[in-house]
């Protein structure tokens, strides 16, 4: 944020600058409806906890309330993927279970973005071995890891935060662009 | 009654198959001779001798040396508190077993784990089939010459019994297709 | 316009003859339900195959092994020490007790589970009653969840992070603890840790008696557990359930009292038993197992030798350098401990060559460790016998006559986690 004489300037991801100075303007804010749009998205991405080991542990601490996970608008972890934004990967990958969760990440709506918790998730983790497939991303296009075993609540929220940031970037209306 | 008068017990019973009761670390360990015969000694040990409880069943891997399995059957009786430990040999060539799941109904999945780890087959088995790996999976993970890392095999198709319902119709998915738009279900024909 | 099939109607049942088998008819009407394995209730990824008449279950069909890591065979490739992490993640809500009997199994192949300092064996004592009143929390917060009741699993998961606090400062990790080693423990109790103890223990005895408050005798929570899933005792013993199942349905068994290892034969503590071997009966049994878990931590805290801070300095390691490392400013000045050190890190403790089979009760029930060893730093063979795989085992016997919402409930019961059933 950068301060413009008795304002401030708020400086959104989508290079929409604006300047908003209260006392002119008046509790009006100018922006692009892109900007709006990823605003409201980052806000509420609603994850599908892929809850399979360990971490699924700490990704319900991170629901309970103490690392509150409601405060960046994501404690809907219904088990629906049809009803989800962001799959949360939490735990060990084996090839058993591999088929189920493309199942499920392919039954998600787009936008969709994949967080892959702890490091059995991201690498495999401390198992190599024949039944553990190693990197949730073989199968699936990650967007943020999280490294850790399990990650601590702070870090899933860190996790969180930056695909907030990431979202924000993504333009939601445009030429190029699908299903809306 | 303690493991070691339940081991004599049996040896008086069942004579030269069992072997002489070894200790070790406080717990008694006996050798069964004959394989084809655990099933009759597990009903003696269950009814007679009173060891209601099975603990576990495990498989050991003695590759290369002969005989190559070991399979180890932990019992325990609730009533004596006591615990014993009946080991036989198979080796590849007859590499089958009578099921204990007629004597202890927990043998079950024990067994079916044995037959998915290391390839034991237990006769008269109610349902034996692999556990812990899929239906189709082609190598025994636990046996000494299958590395850790795992051999390639093909994808499992499992989770679904059967096809999704509306699999092949008129609203499927097209995954990998570079935009959302074929990518999610619609219904075809629509443009 | 097209031709008019004639169209075929199906034999009506009345022109049937009377021998006919009624329920091959019924069996075509049976719906194929399949629950998970990305379920909220199956706590873990469990896959069940119902077969299901109208609601009533006809068959049911368990499917595990989606969460199977090869632990038994990565085990062979390690050497004792290196496997104490995996052993955490077996039943992931209480690994120090798994660390605790993996530690103490390993010390019983190699024929020291006697000497283990008195100081040791009540700190290890106190870890697997907190790891026990840790996994119990979340079983019934779960159950809670899972049956409707959401605010249990909130009361009782801030009283985890208490524990996972003390976890923390105990081990370094909020859980995955890694705390014991083969003849001791990797540190001592921090300064002020006890005294943090003992007031998470006044807490935890609230939290205790408010979920006691809002389920024990609350009309829906009845409903949906009276009755349900019950497990007779000749069933309980026939399928080697063990923990708090099998003492739901009546059996007095508890391998603290039954085959006392660390130092439980020198506490005072009840086992709570079931009467009549339903969910409630189950749920029961683990709410007072919390509460003489309490008790059990009391005692333990008074009477740790050498107190709070160790100012009689006690010993926490058996002090051979053959199994325990030895202290660092040793290692950097003699010999012999550099050499010790240098042969526990590359080629681990020198085990005899020989077989044992221990267990301990863990709050999921038995969890043993059957060592096989060829005399070296690796075993031969290491099998894990998790008390989830074989609770589990009883679901095909269970589910059948129950409507589907008590599937929710009996699973939540039976208390598995799906880390230790498929390692």
């Amino acid at each position: 944020m950068r301060r413009k004489g008795n304002g401030f300037c708020l400086t959104m991801q989508t290079k929409a600058n604006i300047g908003y100075n209260a006392k002119l303007e008046d509790e009006v804010i100018v922006t692009r409806l892109d900007a709006m749009l990823a605003w409201c998205r980052k806000n509420s991405l609603w994850p599908m906890p892929m809850g399979l080991a360990c971490c699924a542990i700490e990704l319900m601490g991170t629901g309970a309330s103490r690392f509150d996970i409601a405060r960046f608008g994501a404690e809907v972890m219904r088990f629906s993927p049809r009803q989800s934004d962001v799959m949360i990967v939490a735990g060990t990958v084996t090839y058993k279970m591999a088929l189920s969760v493309r199942r499920i990440y392919e039954q998600m709506p787009e936008p969709k973005w994949v967080i892959a918790m702890g490091a059995c998730a991201s690498t495999g983790g401390m198992y190599r071995s024949y039944a553990v497939l190693q990197g949730v991303d073989k199968i699936l296009p990650v967007d943020v890891y999280v490294a850790g075993c399990p990650p601590r609540p702070e870090a899933l929220l860190d996790a969180l935060m930056r695909l907030q940031e990431k979202v924000a970037r993504q333009p939601v209306l445009g030429k190029k662009q699908g299903a809306i | 009654m303690t493991a070691q008068q339940a081991a004599e017990k049996l040896k008086e019973k069942f004579g030269q198959l069992i072997s002489e009761p070894q200790l070790f670390r406080d717990e008694t360990t006996v050798w069964l001779n004959d394989a084809g015969q655990i099933a009759a000694v597990c009903q003696y040990a269950k009814t007679e001798l009173g060891f209601d409880y099975l603990q576990d069943i495990t498989s050991v891997d003695n590759h290369p040396n002969t005989p190559r399995w070991e399979v180890v059957y932990q019992l325990y009786s609730l009533q004596h508190h006591c615990a014993i430990r009946i080991k036989t040999a198979i080796n590849e060539s007859i590499s089958e077993l009578p099921t204990v799941t007629g004597v202890w109904r927990t043998a079950n999945w024990h067994e079916r784990e044995i037959f998915d780890m290391m390839g034991i087959r237990f006769r008269d088995h109610p349902d034996l089939r692999r556990i812990i790996m899929w239906e189709g999976y082609p190598y025994h993970p636990l046996r000494k010459d299958f590395p850790l890392a795992g051999l390639p095999t093909e994808q499992p198709d499992v989770a679904f019994a059967e096809p999704a319902p509306m699999e092949g119709g008129p609203f499927v998915t097209n995954p990998g297709v570079k935009t959302a738009k074929e990518r999610e279900p619609r219904a075809k024909g629509e443009t | 316009m097209g031709e008019i099939h004639d169209i075929n109607f199906r034999e009506p049942a009345a022109r049937l003859p009377a021998t006919h088998d009624a329920t091959a008819d019924a069996a075509a009407e049976h719906i194929e339900l399949n629950m998970g394995p990305s379920h909220p209730s199956t706590h873990g990824v469990l896959r069940l195959v119902l077969e299901l008449d109208g609601e009533t279950i006809v068959k049911a069909t368990p499917h595990v092994g989606y969460l199977h890591r090869g632990d038994e065979k990565i085990a062979e490739n390690m050497t004792y020490t290196q496997f104490i992490p995996y052993t955490d993640r077996l039943d992931y809500l209480a690994p120090l007790a798994n660390n605790v009997a993996y530690a103490l199994a390993v010390e019983k192949l190699l024929g020291m589970d006697r000497q283990l300092p008195p100081r040791c064996q009540y700190i290890r004592m106190i870890c697997c009653e907190l790891a026990r009143i840790s996994s119990h929390l979340l079983g019934l917060g779960c159950y809670a969840m899972d049956c409707g009741a959401m605010t249990v699993f909130l009361i009782t998961f801030t009283e985890r992070e208490k524990i996972y606090n003390l976890c923390e400062w105990l081990t370094g990790a909020r859980f995955t603890t890694s705390y014991t080693r083969i003849g001791g423990l990797s540190r001592d109790l921090p300064h002020g840790w006890v005294d943090s103890c003992r007031k998470f223990l006044r807490e935890v005895v609230v939290t205790i008696d408010e979920v006691d408050r809002l389920l024990t005798r609350n009309r829906i929570w009845l409903d949906r557990t009276r009755d349900i899933g019950v497990i007779t005792k000749q069933d309980a013993i026939d399928y080697a359930l063990s923990g708090p199942n099998l003492r739901g349905s009546g059996i007095e068994f508890d391998l603290r009292k039954a085959h006392p290892y660390l130092a439980y034969n020198e506490i005072e503590f009840d086992v709570p038993v079931g009467a009549t071997g339903d969910c409630y009966d189950r749920y029961l049994v683990r709410m007072e197992e919390m509460r003489q878990s309490v008790r059990i931590l009391h005692q333990c805290l008074d009477k740790l030798p050498g107190g709070p801070d160790n100012a009689s300095g006690e010993p926490i390691n058996v002090s051979d350098g053959k199994i325990v490392l030895p202290p660092k400013s040793k290692v950097l000045t003699q010999m012999e401990e550099l050499i010790h050190h240098f042969m526990l890190v590359t080629q681990g403790v020198n085990a005899p060559p020989g077989e044992i089979y221990f267990s301990a009760e863990n709050p999921k029930g038995e969890l043993g460790f059957y060592i096989n060893s060829r005399g070296g730093g690796t075993p031969h063979r290491l099998k894990i016998r998790a008390p989830s795989f074989v609770n589990l085992s009883i679901l095909p016997h269970l589910l059948p006559g129950h409507l589907i919402g008590d599937v929710v409930a009996i699973l939540g019961s039976l208390d598995f986690v799906m880390g230790e059933c498929d390692r």
